[in-house]
């Protein structure tokens, strides 16, 4: 099959076959943990996966025991990552918006953005010491829920900012102009052109930023402080959570308590898996449409 | 429904850099004005000075005077948004809405400028595709993305889009160089159509379609690269591309250069 053209070298044959392998095996390595994290909390989460785990709290349970139950826990979860996407979102797209929006490359956007870059690097516990030192201790509030979700506000402020504005940079010049050329004014063009056109990727970042919050441990056990019970108020008392309800029955050696560590860090998955398809479905119907 | 732009001593700046120097020019109503010349003679820069466009850009600013009629439109106390709503614009890159729908895109306009009532919008919605011959392409698809359509439609939908807020000058920079050769033609017709209505000015970087198409001729040129593109002359058409005043006038349109 010798043509004009010439063959592949058997050189760039052995380069191709090689780098081929090599995306392969970069592949399998990335799926190994992941699948193999899946498949042991799938494992041992699924003995204690029954209705009592999901309708009682640990109230009056010792380690030791069986039965008991996150309840406590997945409501605490739930308030509190609730609360803090709600305080955290509105001022992370605001302020996404006044940087690529307003900023541009001003003085003052700069500073923003550095400190953005710098409030990523937080170690989720000095976010937890923080609100403990000041919301707890300077200005004497109790324990809470909601203390909880104003550390983790501080943690996903500065990641929904970063997603939120590397959208807005993507959507067009040409949509703003073309809004701006009709005799829109700006505001409105931001509410009505340029946020439903990056809605989508937003979204993605939230849903990310919801995610990572989630999963934190450190800054909510100085914060929210620990119980067993049912707490349903998250402005007043103690409450639970996952990611504590889990590092505590984790720390229990007898085997029942493991049991439920386990299926906790299983329900947490699916918690966010199941945001996560919430809001994959919501997106697909703000989608821009394609050609 | 259609105004006279009279623009006298302007000058245009992308921030130190003097983009376009002194340029004076009449535009008649319910005429078409194209205006040619070579790349980066700043046509397109001053087609944006006339609906307060070049001011988006941060850092350029304007100097001198327009007239639409008797209202300056570098006054004091004139609202650019305002400005932009009398002096619509059509781009050279078709960009409707990506999320929005064929209907949504031709009332965007009016909807993001708070007009409700649908008998309303739909018969603004329904007269602005007929004046730019897109009706009977999309009539039946009205709920389906403006981004869906091809390009010479999504043109056309810019089109219809830009007039349904009613302005009194269309400025239309480059609007066939992105389309082929049939969608051009239909953009031709459509021009030629307008100008019963409005004031509308062109630039084009292809002097058939500025014969085609245009009753009054501007050329521009620039001295070299980085110096400040200039008026070189206007006057009608056929003179424009007959019989010159300017030797480098005659010189591009012969494709001397350019």
């Amino acid at each position: 099959m010798s043509s004009s053209l010439g063959t592949v070298s058997p050189v760039r044959r052995i380069k191709d076959r090689a780098a081929a392998a090599f995306v392969w095996i970069a592949f399998a390595l990335a799926v190994i943990p992941l699948v193999s994290v899946l498949w042991t909390v799938v494992a041992h989460g699924i003995h204690r996966l029954d209705p009592t785990f999901f309708n009682f709290s640990m109230n009056g349970i010792a380690g030791r025991d069986a039965g008991g139950g996150a309840y406590h826990a997945i409501i605490g979860t739930l308030e509190q990552v609730a609360i803090t996407t709600v305080i955290a979102v509105p001022i992370a797209v605001l302020t996404a918006i006044y940087l690529v929006e307003y900023g541009g490359n001003s003085r003052f956007a700069r500073v923003v953005r550095f400190f953005v870059d710098v409030m990523t690097g937080i170690p989720s516990i000095v976010a937890g010491l923080f609100v403990l030192a000041l919301w707890l201790l300077t200005f004497g509030f109790q324990y809470s829920g909601f203390a909880g979700s104003l550390a983790l506000t501080i943690l996903m402020i500065p990641t929904v900012v970063r997603a939120a504005e590397e959208m807005l940079k993507l959507v067009p010049n040409d949509l703003r102009e073309a809004s701006y050329a009709l005799g829109v004014p700006r505001w409105r063009t931001i509410c009505f052109v340029i946020l439903p056109t990056a809605f989508t990727g937003i979204l993605t970042g939230v849903m990310l930023a919801v995610a990572r919050v989630m999963g934190e441990t450190a800054p909510l056990l100085l914060t929210i402080f620990f119980t067993k019970a049912i707490n349903t108020d998250p402005f007043s008392g103690p409450q639970g959570s996952l990611p504590t309800f889990i590092w505590d029955q984790a720390s229990d050696p007898n085997q029942n308590a493991v049991n439920r560590a386990w299926t906790g860090a299983l329900v947490l998955i699916a918690l966010i898996m199941l945001l996560n398809l919430a809001a994959r479905l919501v997106a697909r119907r703000f989608r821009p449409a394609g050609r | 429904m259609a105004k006279r732009i009279e623009v006298s001593g302007l000058h245009a700046y992308y921030g130190g850099t003097l983009a376009i120097e002194d340029i004076s020019m009449t535009i008649e109503p319910r005429s078409v004005t194209a205006f040619i010349g070579p790349s980066g003679c700043g046509k397109s820069t001053f087609l944006r000075t006339l609906n307060r466009m070049h001011e988006v850009i941060p850092g350029a600013r304007v100097e001198g005077k327009v007239m639409l009629d008797d209202d300056d439109l570098y006054g004091p106390s004139v609202d650019p948004v305002a400005v932009r709503r009398t002096v619509g614009m059509v781009f050279q890159r078709p960009n409707p809405f990506p999320t929005m729908s064929i209907y949504e895109n031709v009332a965007a306009g009016l909807r993001l400028n708070g007009v409700r009532g649908k008998s309303k919008l739909d018969d603004v919605v329904e007269e602005s595709l007929r004046d730019a011959n897109l009706w009977n392409e999309v009539k039946d698809r009205l709920g389906k993305p403006g981004a869906g359509l091809s390009g010479g439609q999504q043109q056309r939908l810019c089109i219809a889009r830009a007039i349904a807020v009613q302005p009194q000058v269309l400025l239309m920079d480059e609007p066939c160089s992105a389309l082929d050769p049939i969608s051009t033609l239909a953009i031709e017709d459509l021009v030629a159509k307008l100008k019963n209505q409005f004031t509308i000015v062109i630039v084009t970087h292809n002097m058939q379609q500025a014969a085609r198409v245009s009753d009054r001729t501007a050329f521009f040129n620039i001295a070299g690269t980085g110096k400040p593109g200039k008026l070189i002359e206007i006057d009608d058409t056929s003179t424009i591309f007959t019989k010159p005043q300017e030797q480098a006038t005659e010189d591009y349109i012969t494709g001397r250069f350019g």
